[in-house]
């Protein structure tokens, strides 16, 4: 492994998947709580439109689909807050609509090449040197905005009314979340793939989840999940030549897997008990 | 000194009224039961006060400002209705959630944490569960979650503390326990206390004055004079509005 190490491309690729990933695990931990699991993987679905519009406009689809998603998460906030709808609608309706758009775009534009591939698929280890700084700086930015705001989220999080009462500006809150879930999730597609994404921002909470008996430690171990997950993917990729997003997100299953027999060999009991 | 005052404050839900030209002031020292059939509007009312719903008419004022204005939400301790239905499975220790109040008022990052730290520690041994601090709220009785609540509610040491039934489902003997908590701290720390009940027993030990709602104001005043009061008799003409559990 520290031989592996020596290569440029893979320290480029372990540092990236490792902000990344951590930045999805943390704030898997808050959108699973908060019941909106789902919004990973419907704001993956809007950013492959963001993907397409990039190729189509010959801008940089990294930042098309910043774009596209936050828009997409500020409508999600709007819509689930105004119009009465229940989140998994509106994050229904608009993953729906990115994917269209997107498939859309690209028949348009004849792009259906190598490179939307690797937005669909992930290539985290054909990362080049800008992007990485980009997803390093991006994913940092988004923890230690967590960090700032670790409190009242935790508290709206745990008991939105009190948190109200105390003075939390909660609607605020839930807009700063989806957006920085909507950039976590562009970054994540470099790790990850479009259609592996939101596996990132599960599984490895879930697996968080399974052995906490406070936030901090859950978030803690999520974040050990990520890292683990992103390491060994990378590893199993280079050994056994299969894709690293694959290796990541199934790795991640088995840590999550590990962590639920754990629980369940001491007797924690769990929800569907 | 007022804390809080209501004038002519209205409420209506989807057009149907809910409360109707309410007046009512809240001095400092009182505790105060607010007491009503369900559905008279006694949340409801313990909402607007706190910035929680707007009113559909009227004006509110806390400590001399309006909800909207007000940002000084440390003077408030609320422990809402429902505090017992929480998610059992939520990954936070007894310490994290009464934390929780410290903690939204500030960054992470302070040189405050150990301050932080032993304020918590003191809430909870306020209400006796300094014992469970490191263990999880999920694995608590009722009446331990909410003794919890409260010392979320007392951390930052507020000059009213609002409580919304808050022993619902909590056994006799630690209801006990809880409400001679409320008075100590009533009478010794001159804390201002509302509590919404529909537990008449409560109010006859406990509270020192009485806002019996029914969509309006019909009473507000002394508990003694609201025993002689019309508004006494027809609450108690009403037994099926109101329980009474002596202690």
């Amino acid at each position: 492994m520290h031989a592996l190490f020596a290569y440029g491309f893979l320290q480029r690729a372990f540092l990236a998947g490792v902000f990344i990933a951590v930045a999805c695990a943390v704030l898997g931990v808050f959108l699973i709580l908060r019941k909106d699991a789902m919004i990973g993987h419907g704001l993956s679905h809007i950013a492959f439109a963001g993907v397409a519009l990039g190729l189509f406009l010959n801008v940089l689809p990294l930042a098309a689909a910043l774009v596209i998603a936050v828009a997409a998460a500020l409508a999600i906030v709007k819509l689930k807050g105004r119009a009465g709808l229940h989140g998994d609608t509106a994050i229904g309706i608009f993953s729906s609509l990115g994917m269209a758009v997107g498939i859309l775009l690209a028949s348009v534009a004849r792009s259906f090449n190598v490179e939307l591939m690797s937005y669909l698929f992930g290539d985290i280890l054909a990362i080049e040197p800008a992007e990485v700084w980009l997803s390093v700086g991006l994913a940092a930015a988004v923890l230690i905005v967590v960090w700032l705001n670790y409190g009242k989220l935790l508290f709206m999080t745990f008991d939105r009314e009190s948190a109200r009462a105390a003075g939390v500006k909660v609607t605020r809150l839930d807009t700063l979340l989806m957006v920085l879930t909507a950039v976590t999730i562009v970054l994540g597609m470099k790790v990850a793939g479009i259609l592996l994404v939101a596996a990132l921002i599960v599984i490895p909470a879930a697996a968080g989840l399974q052995v906490a008996a406070s936030f901090r430690t859950a978030v803690r171990a999520s974040a050990a999940v990520a890292v683990f997950a992103v390491a060994g993917g990378l590893g199993l990729s280079l050994a056994l030549d299969i894709p690293a997003s694959a290796a990541i997100v199934i790795l991640c299953f088995l840590a999550f897997a590990a962590l639920f027999l754990l629980k369940r060999g001491k007797g924690i009991p769990s929800a569907s008990d | 000194m007022s804390l809080v005052v209501l004038r002519r404050v209205s409420f209506a839900y989807d057009g149907t009224p809910v409360l109707v030209d309410v007046d009512l002031a809240i001095e400092e020292g009182d505790f105060l039961a607010i007491i009503g059939p369900n559905g008279s509007g006694k949340t409801t009312l313990v909402k607007i006060i706190l910035g929680l719903l707007p009113p559909s008419e009227g004006e509110v004022e806390i400590f001399g400002k309006k909800p909207a204005e007000f940002t000084d939400w440390n003077k408030i301790g609320y422990v809402p209705q429902k505090a017992t239905h929480i998610d059992p499975f939520f990954p936070a220790s007894v310490e994290e959630v009464v934390g929780m109040a410290l903690m939204s008022r500030r960054g992470q990052a302070s040189a405050s944490v150990r301050e932080d730290r032993t304020k918590v520690r003191g809430a909870l041994e306020a209400v006796g569960m300094a014992e469970a601090a490191k263990g999880p709220i999920g694995r608590l009785s009722g009446g331990q979650q909410q003794r919890v609540f409260i010392a979320r509610a007392l951390v930052t040491s507020p000059r009213i503390l609002f409580l919304d039934e808050p022993t619902t489902g909590v056994d006799a003997e630690t209801q006990a326990a809880f409400y001679d908590m409320l008075d100590r701290l009533n009478r010794s720390e001159g804390l201002t206390i509302v509590l919404v009940t529909h537990d008449i027993g409560i109010v006859n030990k406990h509270v020192n004055r009485v806002a019996c709602l029914n969509q309006k104001l019909v009473y507000h005043g002394d508990h003694a004079a609201f025993c002689r009061s019309d508004a006494f008799r027809d609450m108690i003409g009403h037994g099926d509005h109101l329980i009474s559990h002596e202690h």
